[in-house]
């Protein structure tokens, strides 16, 4: 198998002067008549974790699956290390993807396979490690999300939340240097989401993962993001790191911050058609 | 877009398209290891063995009808010796194959349908091609192959359930001569009678596997989704191979 080449150097983005990892340049994106990407710039570093906060139906998901490569923009980039996502081949790309790691907002467990099948389902596919250490890293990742135990039930057993964290252990389990989480606490009690929050932070500081984590809870945002991005109808209209994002003047992200439900945010506007 | 083409057209063109293009994809993973033989014969297994009671009872059942009515007919012209013939040939060229498909495309192909479609709306398709794995190596091709290796089999069986259902109908029920009419079922079938219908066979199983396939992939809009990709995968697989049978029937005979 051919490895994709990298056009590295990795460019210089900042006055901080850290390499970017990802750079996304006016990217667009529309499903039939709805443009749900509407020209997203943003650079993440490497090993960041950015945080990306907007309504519901802002494009947040459509924005992390373009990252990955899971849809293809209709113009605009996304390069990773200096490689265009959308020029690579679909083999290409399958082999790009083993640096990437992502957990799914409902889990996207298999349920055709047991817990335990799930998270060694990527160090199957994508490591040379032996059945008896597959299950002691299958172990680890499940004991990291509380789930100790359960490596033998089946999904559908499983409440939500617990699938939820199974999918959050499986995105893990191969430690790959971008980690993309989809909304990883939504739902979850707030013991458990500071957990999943320890576990993000730990492995950003630890093995200098670069993390993009999509969520609507503020408390969590500010907790392990060292920067946060807002998504506003297909834009990013603000980013900043966790104290400016806080004094922000833009009156839209005071109004998410603070969840008030009169201002420039609009239900309508949230789940955002433009014909 | 334009709209230059009407609807039906331009949804026929579509899924030609998505259909040729899982082949290419489905042709081009094939030879790439890894190769998992496990999941291979578990969906050998999951098509071939739940369908074989249907199978076999359609086979018994359609031999008997047929002899029941080529009896009546070949008795107005004292030919009623030829029953096991037509019987026989009737059931291992054309009827064990395409009755046997059609009941694998209503079992199997919707299953498929039905299962791929549920894994694309809970993400679960979008997950495997997160972990470095291609969606149509790890789920397309053992699916494919397996159908394409199992339908045959089926079809062996209803061949000689078809031909002893035309038996029980001519000589215990009609008083036929059990003698004569075991060799009028065989005097004129050669090898070449039973691997068409064999190669037909596979050639629908191929079919029936890629469109339920393909319509699970494509699924959009969750459970009601789900639903429609079912219904079509099971409708367009039995359109194709009735169909196709029409062009193999010419080129094999």
């Amino acid at each position: 198998m051919t490895e994709p080449k990298l056009s590295t150097p990795l460019e210089a983005a900042n006055p901080g002067g850290d390499a970017v990892k990802i750079r996304i340049r006016d990217l667009m994106k529309s499903f039939g008549p709805k443009r749900v990407l509407d020209g997203v710039d943003l650079d993440i570093r490497n090993a960041e974790s950015l945080v990306i906060i907007g309504g519901s139906g802002t494009g947040k998901s459509v924005l992390l699956k373009h990252i990955i490569g899971l849809l293809k923009p209709d113009s605009g980039t996304v390069e990773i290390d200096g490689v265009a996502m959308e020029s690579l081949s679909n083999r290409d790309l399958t082999e790009f993807r083993r640096r990437f790691g992502m957990s799914f907002q409902e889990g996207a467990l298999f349920d055709s396979m047991t817990v335990g099948e799930n998270v060694g389902f990527p160090l199957t596919r994508q490591t040379e490690m032996t059945a008896a250490e597959r299950r002691t890293r299958v172990e680890e990742c499940l004991d990291l999300v509380r789930l100790s135990g359960v490596a033998d039930k089946v999904p559908s057993q499983l409440s939500g939340g617990m699938r939820r964290r199974v999918g959050f252990a499986r995105a893990i389990a191969v430690e790959p240097e971008i980690l993309l989480f989809d909304e990883p606490t939504t739902g979850l009690d707030p013991v458990t989401t500071a957990l999943i929050d320890e576990v993000i932070i730990d492995l950003n500081n630890r093995l200098h993962t670069t993390t993009i984590t999509i969520t609507h809870d503020m408390e969590s945002a500010f907790r392990i993001g060292d920067r946060i991005a807002m998504i506003h109808q297909g834009k990013i209209v603000a980013e900043a790191a966790p104290e400016e994002f806080r004094q922000h003047a833009d009156p839209r992200v005071q109004q998410f911050i603070h969840g008030i439900a009169d201002g420039p945010l609009t239900v309508e506007s949230a789940a955002f058609s433009k014909n | 877009m334009g709209k230059a083409l009407p609807q039906p057209v331009e949804n026929f063109l579509i899924e030609l398209g998505r259909f040729t293009q899982l082949v290419g994809r489905l042709f081009a993973w094939t030879p790439r290891p890894p190769y998992d033989v496990r999941e291979l014969f578990r969906q050998m297994v999951r098509v071939g063995l739940g369908s074989i009671p249907v199978v076999l009872l359609t086979a018994l059942f359609t031999g008997g009808v047929m002899a029941l009515q080529t009896f009546t007919v070949l008795r107005r012209f004292n030919a009623e010796s030829y029953v096991g013939t037509l019987v026989g040939l009737s059931m291992v060229r054309e009827l064990a194959a395409v009755l046997s498909s059609l009941i694998v495309a209503g079992r199997s192909g919707s299953a498929m349908g039905a299962e791929l479609g549920t894994m694309r709306v809970t993400e679960q398709i979008d997950a495997l091609e997160v972990m470095a794995t291609d969606p149509v190596h790890y789920l397309v091709v053992p699916r494919v192959w397996a159908t394409v290796l199992t339908l045959p089999l089926l079809v062996v069986l209803a061949d000689a359930l078809g031909i002893a259902g035309g038996y029980v109908v001519s000589v215990p029920l009609m008083g036929a001569n059990p003698i004569s009419y075991l060799h009028a079922s065989f005097q004129f079938m050669d090898l070449k009678d039973l691997f068409s219908g064999l190669i037909k066979a596979a050639v629908f199983g191929f079919l029936i596997a890629v469109i339920g396939c393909q319509q699970g992939f494509y699924t959009t809009g969750g459970a009601e989704g789900v639903g429609r990709s079912t219904t079509k995968a099971v409708v367009l697989a039995s359109i194709a191979i009735l169909i196709s049978d029409f062009f193999l029937t010419r080129i094999l005979f």
